[in-house]
């Protein structure tokens, strides 16, 4: 993994942009001693780490802005940072780049019942909105399993996903506004309470961004009363395909599930050592289905689901009798990636998303790729909306395993590009996924995106070096090809 | 006026390389059903998508569908129903609204408006249903972006951009979007003779249950009467209405619960299958106001300042859909077709919203900003997005705003 070379001229003046800082930041905020900076050297991506040149923690938008307005006087890069929990390395310090880290804004600024939203700063939890609101019978729906650290400004830098996204959607589906901070600066407003913002979309454009076209502060999110039930079914299959072929079932009969799991062998055993949550272990594949919503028409597609699961040769069911046994269905799903922890001294998380139509076909080409490696993996999969998380399982501590671990990952994600899917479902690209884009994409889809970079933050100080592979210039991008300018095809129709 | 109707991509490319390399501006349509939404163009020459026509691909299993660009919403619908399935965020036909042919807008024009129906409040918006997408930008290239599965975070998402953006960041050539089963049953409870406010409230109290509605408008009662719904239109005053869809058991059962939750205030009625139809697809294409005359806007506001906003505004008619979030209004007086009343209103309330001028002369929309005037940093990031995928502006300049 390259990064842009540090930037010599920047580390020279480091001693005056710390002074200049201060003029207007509290001498806490502003973290300089090489001890206190390793607090942000990595996010969940451990497996790189980088000092930053300084750290600031601003309490204020007007904060916020100060500072970004002199790290591009100074031309000094900018590293927007939430909680670090972020799992491709978006937030990887740079050796010449200002850390900014939102956790200090972490306020729930208003709660708007009769517009069914909630103001909250970028600091607070993505757990935190749903316990605000929660006394009153709502919740914010996205719930990443991270939820109880990651925030939510990091959600919406990530376009966060979690377990519900097939009914209930991700990040970008339930925001109406966002406060922002330019490169420059200057401060933009995106929509507020109302549906449909006025103009270019420009809230959608900086959701899942990554933190490389502002930085945001404030968010308005949608809140949703709470479904007054949810039931699950827990099922296994003796073979992958009979699992993937019921998904396909519930699908087809309609049904949009609250949430569907799916569990491989590796993973069932990993889960059921751990927190003894009951599952089959003589399955190949464990499926949780849970629906939710009221009362009646939950009982209605629960027994549906058991029909379609047995049609599909089940070779064990359960549905959930009570809230606890729905909650203990759920406990070794939840704990899956804690669990493959213990087996590993270390573990790689991947995350595609494919067609859920090519589970059977994906899960045999890894279970090829897993011997040639040398490297167990273990499958977790949100069948419900296609994405997929293999761990490989590795030990870093072995010369050459990460490395071999990394490849392996990479062959993952091409095989998922390759049967019509994507690098990544909801961890984001940012470091771990940067060399891969052209994968999927081709140089004019790359300079297509890089163009609305230019837009933001023409000097490109914004987070650099993440989600594309390579750095082009603004006005390198900006130049025209255009070749043609005659019309060759004669028999164009034309009117 | 010179038309182009090409009938592949790289067709499509063709013309738009001609028109930059002649700097030409292009009058970007689909089937120009929704020509007259927004500002008028005087272009020397015009694309339409029409024949970008097609569905390509159709895995009901995956919950997606790939089509043409210029593939019309009708065929689109036909061939989902076969299914079961449907496009959640309901398009709105609102060709008649706009003077033009019923069922005619396609699937790019649809995308690119970023039109919504009442299952809005419920379902997000077109553009949350927006998977990918392959274009040609204002720099006569192919590009893709997205892909047909509901959770991608690769790189930018460019389908929200070009959502919404009218054709002025690029022409769009093939469009992926998610699809949805449809509901087995649907029901509308109805009450009736509600002021503006207390209907308003009835229907934040319905959208605030677990009874999930899809469904949730206030029609005043000159506005109730244009329905061609007996129980809307017959008893002469306003009717609130919330529509419950899903299995049968369960919609019976919502229904009876919402019958509860909202009555004990006024008469409670109930619109069945057809006849819930029939009046959704009134409110989504804005049927109460088009035989009115005057100026109509869309007003895309807080729900909670609905009432504050339209009190304010002494409008000649209108009606309210998304739980008060969307009203819709017809102005006679002014003569800037009462954008100065609408705007100062919605800013006088001082909880955020817009308004569209949706229909009005072409003399009107010139002169007026059709679309809400944006703040200073704004509009300058908004026009600096527009030079990136259109540096010669040649895709519809001014349909937005107009040019400086």
């Amino acid at each position: 993994m390259q990064m842009p070379e540090p930037d010599a001229a920047v580390i020279a003046v480091r001693g005056r942009l710390i002074a200049r800082l201060r003029e207007f930041l509290p001498d806490a905020a502003v973290v300089v001693g090489e001890d206190d900076l390793r607090a942000f050297e990595t996010d969940g991506l451990t497996a790189y780490k980088a000092l930053p040149l300084v750290a600031v923690l601003p309490e204020s938008t007007t904060q916020i802005s100060k500072v970004m307005a002199l790290c591009a006087e100074m031309g000094v890069k900018v590293v927007p940072r939430g909680a670090g929990t972020g799992l491709s390395g978006g937030a990887l310090p740079l050796a010449d780049g200002v850390t900014l880290v939102l956790t200090k804004l972490n306020k729930v600024l208003e709660v708007d019942y009769a517009n069914r939203c909630a103001v909250v700063q970028p600091g607070v939890t993505n757990l935190a909105v749903s316990e605000a609101v929660d006394a009153d019978g709502f919740y914010y729906a996205p719930d990443p399993s991270s939820q109880i650290a990651c925030s939510i400004g990091g959600n919406v830098a990530e376009n966060s996903g979690g377990v519900h996204c097939l009914k209930y959607g991700v990040t970008t589906n339930n925001l109406l506004g966002l406060e922002m901070v330019l490169m420059d600066g200057e401060v933009v407003h995106l929509g507020g309470k109302h549906l449909d913002a006025e103009g270019y979309d420009l809230m959608g454009i900086l959701t899942g961004s990554e933190g490389l076209l502002g930085v945001i502060t404030e968010v308005t999110v949608r809140i949703l009363p709470k479904p007054e039930t949810a039931r699950a079914l827990l099922v296994g299959f003796s073979t992958v395909e009979a699992g993937g072929e019921c998904v396909s079932g519930v699908i087809s009969a309609g049904i949009v599930p609250g949430g569907m799991e799916m569990m491989d062998k590796a993973a069932i055993h990993a889960a059921e050592d751990f927190c003894h949550a009951g599952y089959p272990l003589d399955v190949e594949a464990l499926l949780i289905v849970e629906l939710d919503g009221p009362a009646v028409e939950v009982d209605e597609l629960v027994e549906r689901v058991r029909v379609i699961a047995e049609g599909c040769g089940a070779s064990s069911l359960r549905i959930s009798e009570s809230e606890d046994e729905r909650l203990a269905f759920w406990a070794g799903r939840k704990n899956a990636f804690p669990a493959v922890g213990r087996i590993s001294p270390d573990y790689y998380c991947m995350d595609g998303t494919i067609p859920r139509g090519q589970l059977a076909r994906v899960l045999a080409r890894m279970t090829e790729l897993s011997s040639q490696y040398g490297l167990r993996v273990a499958n977790v999969f949100h069948a419900g909306d296609g994405n997929l998380h293999p761990l490989i399982l590795y030990d870093a501590s072995v010369p050459g395993e990460l490395e071999r671990t990394e490849e392996m990952g990479a062959e993952i994600l091409k095989l998922c590009v390759e049967v019509g899917g994507v690098l990544t479902g909801e961890h984001g690209v940012g470091i771990e996924k940067r060399d891969l884009m052209g994968e999927m994409f081709n140089e004019i889809d790359l300079a297509h995106q890089q163009r609305v970079k230019c837009a933001f933050d023409p000097d490109g100080l914004l987070n650099p070096g993440k989600v594309f592979p390579e750095l082009h210039r603004c006005a390198e991008l900006g130049k025209m090809h255009v070749h043609g300018g005659k019309l060759p095809f004669p028999d164009l129709p034309r009117f | 006026m010179e038309t182009f109707r090409p009938v592949d991509e790289e067709q499509l490319r063709e013309v738009v390389a001609w028109a930059v390399s002649n700097e030409l501006p292009l009058d970007v349509v689909g089937a120009a059903s929704k020509r007259a939404l927004g500002r008028p163009g005087n272009l020397p020459a015009r694309i339409e998508t029409g024949s970008l026509s097609g569905i390509s691909w159709y895995e009901p299993t995956e919950l997606a569908l790939t089509a043409g660009a210029g593939t019309p919403i009708a065929d689109i619908e036909a061939r989902l129903a076969e299914n079961c399935q449907q496009l959640a965020f309901e398009p709105p036909d609102l060709g008649p609204l706009l003077g033009a042919p019923a069922v005619a807008a396609t699937l790019g024009g649809t995308i690119a408006c970023n039109l919504s129906g009442p299952r809005r409040v419920s379902a997000g918006a077109a553009r949350d249903h927006f998977l990918g997408l392959r274009a040609i930008s204002g720099r006569a290239e192919i590009f893709k972006s997205g892909g047909r599965v509901v959770k991608n975070v690769s790189g930018y998402d460019l389908c929200k951009a070009l959502a919404g953006s009218y054709g002025t960041l690029a022409v769009l050539s093939e469009i992926t979007v998610k699809v949805l089963p449809a509901p087995e049953k649907t029901r509308t409870v109805l009450v009736y003779a509600q002021s503006d406010a207390d209907g308003i409230a009835l229907l934040g109290k319905a959208a605030a249950s677990p009874l999930s509605p899809s469904g949730l408008a206030h029609l005043t009662a000159d506005m109730a009467m244009r329905s061609a719904v007996e129980y809307i239109s017959g008893n002469a005053c306003s009717v609130t209405a919330v529509r419950i869809e899903g299995t049968e058991a369960s919609v019976l059962a919502r229904t009876e619960a919402m019958r509860r939750l909202l009555g004990g205030v006024a008469a409670v009625e109930e619109l069945h299958g057809y006849n819930s139809v029939a009046f959704w697809k009134e409110i989504a294409s804005a049927a109460p106001v088009i035989v009115q005359d005057g100026s109509i806007w869309r007003l895309s506001i807080p729900p909670s300042v609905a009432t504050e906003i339209v009190a304010a505004i002494d409008c000649e008619a209108c009606f309210y859909d998304w739980a008060g979030g969307l009203v819709w209004v017809v102005m006679t007086s002014g003569g800037d077709g009462g954008a100065a009343t609408i705007r100062n209103a919605i800013a006088k309330a001082r909880a955020g919203g817009h308004a569209t001028l949706v229909r009005g002369d072409a003399e009107l929309r010139a002169r007026v900003p059709v679309f809400e005037p944006q703040s200073a940093p704004l509009a300058a990031l908004s026009a600096r997005l527009k030079a990136q995928f259109d540096p010669k502006g040649v895709l519809n300049p001014g349909r937005m705003v107009a040019e400086s």
